[in-house]
């Protein structure tokens, strides 16, 4: 049962394996590692946008709390209630995976999409607030404000852009992985898959965590 | 079938923390969300920064923590995310000192 072993022993293990007949050719332990290291490059590229957010927060500080002062707080806590309560159902549909009721998985992974259209509409809903008031780059509005401004926005649409990005693919995973399971090939025996696909939802979860505050919370 | 005697821990296993252990995170994290709008209305100055982050990292913790598993994950991927977050942490650190101190 458990799942303490060292690199070592997976090592010599591959080696044996190769020779037993009927064994099983996986490794959950090996595919949830590579799911994190991918997810260590990720956290390294919204760390660089962390890092340059910092330095433009310092030179041009009032400017950005002028501009925070165009963000609506309520959507964005929404936006962020939206994203918590999204992570809470996917980790509902891996628990219901392994306790082997399929429905009860779907259930909850099609909920957790359902919410992670909620968190696009809101944000488009939001961006086009900003359009109309003609608040995106290059608009003549946004050309004519201090140069902080300019950097504030900015930093707001590509971060929160980027973001953006990482919802529409998570909704592209978590709705292969409704496919996967439908056909069988993710069961309550072969849960990692479904493990993978939500370590990659709660990542999009973790990066608004930081930038709700960084952005919209700037008195 | 999948014989856990002959997998050598390769093939995982259920150990996930029940629905109510997940549902506390949910609303512990909801509570910190809502905590953070409250005291961003507050003037707490330059502490104001701090206050949210800080608060932001515990629920980076809940998060990472329960519901992506680390606390029941092996320790090499605890070293592995200690690692990276120290690098993040390196470079921000370093960034700092050339940009406020300039």
């Amino acid at each position: 049962m458990s799942t303490n072993i060292n690199a070592e022993a997976i090592t010599n293990l591959s080696h044996q394996e190769a020779h037993t007949e009927g064994h099983v050719h996986r490794d959950d332990y090996g595919s949830k590692l590579g799911m994190w290291l991918f997810l260590f490059t990720e956290l390294l590229l919204f760390g660089g946008l962390f890092v340059l957010y910092m330095a433009y927060r310092h030179d041009y500080f009032p400017m950005f709390q002028l501009g925070a002062k165009e963000l609506k707080i309520y959507m964005g806590g929404l936006n962020t209630l939206v994203l918590l309560t999204s992570s809470l159902t996917m980790v509902l549909s891996i628990t219901a995976l392994q306790r082997k009721s399929i429905k009860g998985s779907i259930f909850w992974l099609l909920t957790t999409i359902f919410f992670a259209f909620g968190f696009l509409i809101i944000k488009f809903l939001e961006w086009s607030e900003k359009y109309h008031h003609g608040l995106f780059p290059k608009a003549e509005n946004l050309l004519n404000q201090p140069e902080g401004v300019k950097v504030f926005f900015g930093l707001y649409y590509t971060m929160t852009g980027l973001h953006g990005i990482h919802v529409i693919i998570g909704i592209l995973i978590l709705s292969y992985m409704v496919i996967r399971i439908l056909n069988g090939k993710v069961t309550p025996d072969k849960f990692v898959p479904l493990e993978n696909a939500g370590l990659y939802w709660h990542l999009v979860d973790l990066i608004w965590i930081f930038l709700f505050p960084l952005f919209y919370l700037l008195h | 079938m999948i014989d856990s005697q002959k997998d050598d821990g390769r093939i995982a296993h259920a150990h996930s923390p029940t629905y109510g252990v997940n549902i506390m995170v949910w609303l512990t994290l909801v509570s910190l969300t809502v905590i953070t709008i409250a005291i961003a209305g507050l003037n707490l100055g330059t502490f104001t920064l701090a206050v949210a982050l800080l608060i932001a990292a515990i629920k980076s913790y809940y998060v990472v923590s329960y519901f992506m598993h680390i606390k029941f994950e092996d320790k090499l991927f605890k070293i592995c995310l200690i690692f990276v977050l120290c690098i993040v942490l390196v470079v921000m650190v370093l960034t700092a000192f050339d940009v406020f101190y300039r």
